[in-house]
């Protein structure tokens, strides 16, 4: 599996969401995604990747397309 | 805000701090009274003229109980993204505090940057002495659930000591120490629930677990445990007795200004970041008392933008220990708090778990 279907995978299995409510997830928008559901899909992508976050990326962490930035400062390449 | 969350939570000398908080206050005053029909009425009624103030002493505050009178907002309805509560008990109304993305996201960074003073820079594996049920109903968050949710982003990991019935799942809490060994763990629970329910069973075994490596974070308030007549200090010397537990921080802070809490030091003292502040005022003319004349304390913060709550008058007293001056280094006034006002209605966080 590469990295773009790990990704997939986490907000799949995070929010039980699929195809393109995945592309548009957005925090405090896509239904799950709440405070609480923000904390488990950190847990789930520091996982999957093998990261540790920092805070403010945590915070700043607020819909699938900003995610894909964030995640580069930690070497993980999303889109190719 | 962006360029303010930038500056380091204690580093600000009293004229910096004082020049900070004179203008963005003012600011917010303005911003408030456009954006709030009550609170321009109220500010129309005091005949306050934000533009002419020379400092943030001067600024009106709202005394505490209007959040519960009122449901004052400076945004749409359809733009709040979260409600949060006051602790009220049974027969008690409750403070409703509307928050948009902004303002709350704020309020989190704004405790990361407070608490991280405190516990390094690093996420921490985390023991939360509370259940995982307080969390679950997202809808409507109390101060005791938001207060585990903003202290979970400094999480690396986390474990509720204790189970829905509210025992100590010692097991479950073995089990975590065991998975993290050698590293620096964060305790965080409300001082009533962690006297009630985690050290009053450590003390039938002490010694079960070691926490000498450990940092815990507590706040909520004393009242439930002045009826047991335990005091701060028995509280840290007791704690330390059974679980070898010795950095210790209490915190005073509200669900009206969330996030801008009030760490206790290394010297026992609280702190004011430059995210906020304290200011004592005298019961009789509300003028600001002199460093260690006991007041009421009024809070002001830097971060309420979606709803008038930027300075506020709360039931509680305490005094001014000093300025920039604590032996711990850090800058700002540093206060000890006396605790409810007398006639005051009973509040806080940690006393609202009714024993069923």
């Amino acid at each position: 599996m590469n990295n773009k279907e790990k990704y997939r995978k986490v907000f799949q299995e995070t929010f039980e969401i699929s195809g393109e409510q995945i592309d548009n997830a957005e925090y405090t928008v896509t239904a799950g995604w709440d405070s609480v559901g923000h904390m488990t899909l950190v847990a789930a992508l520091e996982d999957e990747f093998d990261i540790m976050m920092d805070t403010d990326d945590i915070i700043d962490f607020s819909s699938f397309e900003v995610g894909k930035q964030i995640l580069k400062k930690y070497d993980v390449i999303i889109d190719e | 805000m962006n360029d303010i969350l930038k500056i380091l939570p204690y580093s600000l000398t009293k004229q910096e701090k004082d020049r900070l908080l004179t203008r963005r206050l003012r600011e917010l005053t303005g911003y408030h009274r456009e954006h709030c029909r009550t609170y321009q009425k109220i500010l129309d009624m005091l005949d306050v003229k934000e533009e002419q103030i020379s400092s943030y002493e001067e600024l009106p505050f709202l005394p505490v109980r209007l959040f519960k009178d009122m449901e004052l907002r400076s945004i749409e309805k359809e733009e709040v993204f979260k409600t949060m509560t006051s602790s009220g008990t049974t027969g008690q109304t409750v403070s409703k505090i509307f928050l948009d993305r902004q303002t709350s996201m704020n309020q989190q960074k704004t405790l990361v940057k407070i608490v991280s003073d405190f516990t390094g820079k690093s996420r921490l594996p985390m023991l939360i002495i509370d259940c995982p049920s307080v969390v679950k109903n997202r809808a409507m968050f109390s101060a005791r659930g938001a207060g585990i949710l903003g202290f979970s982003i400094l999480a690396s990991d986390r474990q509720y000591a204790l189970d829905d019935d509210m025992r100590l799942d010692l097991e479950g809490v073995r089990a975590f120490l065991k998975k993290h060994p050698g590293e620096r763990i964060l305790l965080f629970g409300f001082t009533f629930m962690i006297w009630q329910y985690f050290y009053k069973e450590l003390q039938k075994n002490p010694g079960c677990i070691d926490l000498s490596n450990a940092v815990m974070i507590h706040g909520g308030g004393w009242k439930k445990l002045q009826s047991e007549a335990v005091e701060p200090q028995e509280f840290k010397r007791r704690l330390q007795e059974v679980c070898g537990l010795s950095d210790i921080h209490d915190y005073y802070g509200m669900v009206e200004q969330t996030g801008c809490i009030y760490m206790q030091c290394e010297c026992g003292h609280l702190h004011a970041s430059i995210f906020s502040d304290v200011i004592m005022r005298r019961m009789k003319d509300f003028s600001i008392c002199d460093i260690g004349e006991k007041g009421v304390i009024q809070v002001v913060s830097l971060l309420p933008e979606s709803y008038p709550g930027h300075s506020i008058l709360t039931e509680d007293e305490g005094v001014v220990l000093g300025v920039d001056d604590c032996p711990c280094g850090r800058k700002g006034k540093y206060f000890k708090v006396l605790g409810r006002i007398k006639n005051a209605e009973i509040r806080g966080c940690s006393d609202t778990y009714e024993k069923q």
